[in-house]
């Protein structure tokens, strides 16, 4: 039976795979986010996992404004890096793992997610920073990954308890797969950074914090968050928990 | 017709991407995909004015487009991650974009961020209306926030 041995919460800023891909990480600017990171890069070489499933978000890179799919899981057997405009990242091609994928997709649609099943997709840095992050810059990847997009480009996103219900049905889904596999699941964006327009730079670190200490102590807590009702601060988005 | 107000206009600062702002914006957003292909980055820095007219845009989104008047395309129906292949079209970091939407310069932007970014008082809403707390989530952490 395959099982779910570990959840990774993780940025994915581009500058962070700017700085690995031009190799100043040991620079007194980045250091200290690389070094943060080394503990669970161990821990991750240590337990070698066979499938990352990637809760994350395309950057207008997999879908423009022709198709927004609110939850999109990715099928396919690879997953090349997209050019988001400087050229593809320096980094391995993903490889899938369909089986998996293909399951976990019948099983949630069965228990009523209506997810859109992509069988081509290019991957940008929300996928595959949180990947250097947490197995460093190998020649291959160690192990297969199933990319799950969730919109956050048009308003609005899932909502909180939409996503955590999922999560519940991809447990479901992923416990009830025969093959035994050693499955990490990721969830990674920012927690209530703005990125445009003049307010930009903005981060409510307290709220942040609640939300990171709350999340795995009581899940629900965290789940009721509307996006409609929270125009006076920063909302969850789906992909950062 | 005049945009619709909505609860999330209150905002400061913010131009959030709607279903009215995407459809507004299709131009502009399809120009900046386009972007992500290394000969259309070419042939647009060869000649942005004619390449501009590929797309279904209106003179004032051209307009904001030339001038890279970030602010202006997000009003008009950009999207951040979408206009983000402009800069990144011009050589300049995010960084630099950012810097720009918010009208200081980039050292400046950088000091902000080391010091733990834009704080959240006094930039929560324009009107006064909304308070922290007036949300309808019943989370402990949001009930305990002041």
């Amino acid at each position: 039976m395959a099982r779910i041995i570990a959840g990774v919460g993780s940025s994915h800023v581009p500058a962070i795979g700017a700085a690995l891909d031009n190799g100043k990480t040991e620079e007194p600017y980045w250091k200290r986010v690389f070094s943060g990171f080394e503990k669970s890069k161990q821990w991750m070489a240590n337990t070698k996992p066979d499938v990352a499933i990637v809760v994350y978000n395309d950057h207008a890179s997999a879908f423009s404004v022709e198709m927004i799919p609110t939850f999109a899981l990715g099928c396919a057997a690879e997953f090349p890096p997209a050019d988001e405009g400087w050229g593809p990242r320096p980094v391995p091609t993903l490889k899938g793992h369909p089986a998996l994928a293909a399951h976990i997709a019948q099983s949630v649609i069965l228990d009523e997610f209506d997810l859109t099943i992509v069988n081509k997709m290019e991957v940008d840095h929300g996928l595959t920073v949180p990947m250097n992050l947490l197995f460093g810059t190998p020649k291959e990847w160690p192990c297969q990954v199933i990319p799950l997009a969730v919109n956050v480009v048009m308003y609005p996103p899932p909502t909180g308890h939409r996503c955590y219900m999922l999560g519940k049905a991809i447990r479901k889904a992923v416990e009830s797969y025969p093959e035994d596999l050693k499955v990490v699941i990721f969830g990674t964006g920012g927690l209530s950074h703005q990125i445009s327009g003049p307010r930009a730079g903005l981060i409510n670190s307290k709220w942040d914090k609640s939300f990171l200490d709350n999340s795995p102590r009581t899940p629900r807590s965290s789940r009721a968050s509307r996006t409609s009702t929270t125009c006076a601060r920063p909302a969850p988005r789906a992909s950062k928990w | 017709m005049a945009r619709a107000q909505h609860d999330y206009d209150d905002i400061p600062g913010t131009f959030v991407f709607d279903a009215e702002r995407s459809r507004q914006g299709y131009g502009i957003n399809m120009f900046c995909m386009s972007l992500m292909k290394d000969e259309n980055r070419k042939a647009f820095k060869a000649n942005e004015a004619e390449y501009l007219k590929r797309f279904n845009l209106t003179p004032a989104q051209t307009d904001a487009i030339l001038k890279r008047d970030y602010n202006r395309m997000l009003e008009l129906g950009g999207n951040i991650y979408f206009t983000a292949k402009l800069g990144a079209t011009d050589g300049h970091s995010f960084q630099h974009l950012a810097a720009l939407m918010t009208g200081s310069s980039q050292q400046e932007y950088a000091a902000m961020m080391l010091a733990g970014g834009r704080s959240v008082e006094g930039n929560r809403t324009r009107s006064g209306k909304s308070k922290p707390g007036n949300s309808k989530s019943k989370s402990k952490s949001s009930a305990k926030r002041k």
